[in-house]
């Protein structure tokens, strides 16, 4: 039994003319500590995915089970919990706090936890202390990113889902966030689930899976898989 | 013939008016009278307002209907038909004081104006705020509370202020129900001593101060709330 187990996914969105069939059927296995890559282009279903992973969106049909455990046969509150206990998630756009500093936004996930990572080990690890009692508008692109990866993994979760985690930084800071990932799932042995449409990301995966259209087009382990450090595109 | 100077006449107006038969009391009961009605209509229309936002934002549909229908109608009819109606039909025979039944007249008034300012308020938080509640595993309602709507009421403070200032200054009309609030002891200083300039203008100062006191402690109240988004 795989760690993670995606079966037979399907979801739409709209109805009559307006309806798009966004997954066509997914399946995937995913195994405990892996670095997946889900690239494709925009509109491809990538994002859809992982918020149903997230337990964020529901499925029209199919399932995702989680150690054995199935989120659909969860109530609301379970999922909740499944949630709170397995998942770390980091946005695109950070979704990070506006009105609390950046040691509250990493501490909202420590409090939510029952065995959280200590905050200032973290903030000194993506390089944050000093920035800690600052807002997260008065920091740059690049240190949101690392406060909203520290507000997901505080919680010391089996999942970590990066929803375009570079998508909106330079070549240098998406980098420096690549690496950060990498240690993080070194460090922690997080399973990590990334989307991306950036194709060079694919090579620091374990396994690639391209999605297009809504369906899978292309799955394979990779076996020259390099460091974060030395990506280029 | 008595020949007074323009202040000599003020003077003398403003004796008539308000010293002789001790008719600055009416003004005075009439302030507090205003600002009563006005306190308890504030703190109704602002619990009815966000009970109604809810049930404009849920999903369920029946909530929405009942949300949708009761802001309707009351941005549809006039504050003083509703006042009316309150007091001499729904109210009738109820043994509550008349202050109280303007009150709850204004607050539900109030209520619909307060419940499109929080609606608005929320749905101009960033769709990703919810997200991240939800993904850090905070529930629907917890992530309202904790991270929706302290952001959310920084947004739509002025609005409110601005709301509970057109609320103080509706509340004018309570006269048609009997009520002696400022401006109805204005218009019986005005009838008992056929003057119109001083009783009016005396009306209109008291009015504007009342509200001044209000504009600036809100401000004041805003500054402190801003004040959390420097640091």
């Amino acid at each position: 039994m795989s760690f993670i187990e995606i079966k037979g996914i399907k979801k739409h969105y709209g109805e009559g003319e307006s309806r798009v069939d966004v997954l066509n059927g997914i399946d995937i296995e995913i195994e405990k500590g892996e670095i997946v890559v889900l690239l494709g282009p925009s509109g491809s279903g990538k994002s859809t995915l992982l918020n149903i992973i997230g337990g964020i969106d529901d499925a029209d049909d199919g399932y995702i089970a989680i150690n054995g455990e199935k989120t659909a046969n969860m109530s609301e509150k379970d999922l909740t919990l499944y949630r709170r206990k397995h998942l770390g998630y980091v946005f695109q756009q950070y979704n990070l706090i506006p009105n609390l500093n950046i040691k509250e936004n990493v501490e909202v996930g420590a409090y939510l936890s029952d065995k959280p990572l200590e905050t200032d080990e973290i903030l000194k690890t993506l390089g944050l202390y000093e920035h800690r009692h600052k807002l997260p508008n008065q920091l740059s692109g690049g240190q949101q990113q690392r406060t909203s990866i520290g507000r997901a993994i505080i919680k010391n979760p089996d999942i970590l889902l990066c929803d375009e985690p570079t998508g909106a930084l330079d070549y240098k800071t998406s980098k420096e966030i690549l690496k950060l990932i990498e240690e993080v799932n070194h460090k922690y042995g997080n399973t990590v689930i990334m989307v991306t449409h950036n194709d060079a990301i694919k090579n620091m995966a374990d396994r690639v899976i391209k999605l297009r259209d809504g369906a899978i087009r292309k799955e394979y382990k990779n076996e020259t898989k390099v460091s974060a450090a030395d990506l280029d595109w | 013939m008595d020949e007074r100077n323009f202040f000599q006449q003020l003077a003398f107006d403003f004796t008539r008016c308000f010293i002789t038969e001790d008719r600055w009391q009416l003004l005075l009961k009439g302030i507090l009278v205003t600002i009563e009605v006005s306190l308890v209509a504030i703190a109704l229309g602002t619990v009815i307002g966000f009970l109604i936002a809810l049930c404009n934002l849920s999903k369920n549909k029946f909530l929405k209907t009942i949300g949708g229908i009761y802001t309707d109608v009351i941005r549809g009819t006039p504050s003083v038909t509703q006042l009316m109606i309150i007091y001499f039909v729904i109210f009738a025979t109820a043994p509550i004081p008349k202050w109280l039944i303007a009150s709850i007249a204004f607050g539900i008034n109030s209520g619909a104006y307060v419940s499109e300012i929080i609606r608005a308020g929320i749905q101009s938080i960033d769709k990703g705020q919810t997200e991240a509640g939800r993904s850090l595993g905070l529930n629907a309602s917890q992530t309202m509370t904790h991270i929706i709507m302290p952001q959310a009421l920084k947004n739509i403070f002025p609005a409110l202020c601005n709301e509970f200032i057109v609320l103080i200054k509706e509340t004018a009309i309570v006269g048609y129900v009997g009520l002696m609030d400022i401006q109805k002891a204005g218009d019986f200083i005005k009838s008992a001593t056929f003057s119109a300039f001083m009783p009016l203008f005396a009306t209109a100062i008291i009015y504007y101060v009342l509200i001044k006191v209000l504009t600036l402690g809100l401000k004041q109240l805003e500054k402190k709330l801003r004040k959390s988004d420097v640091r």
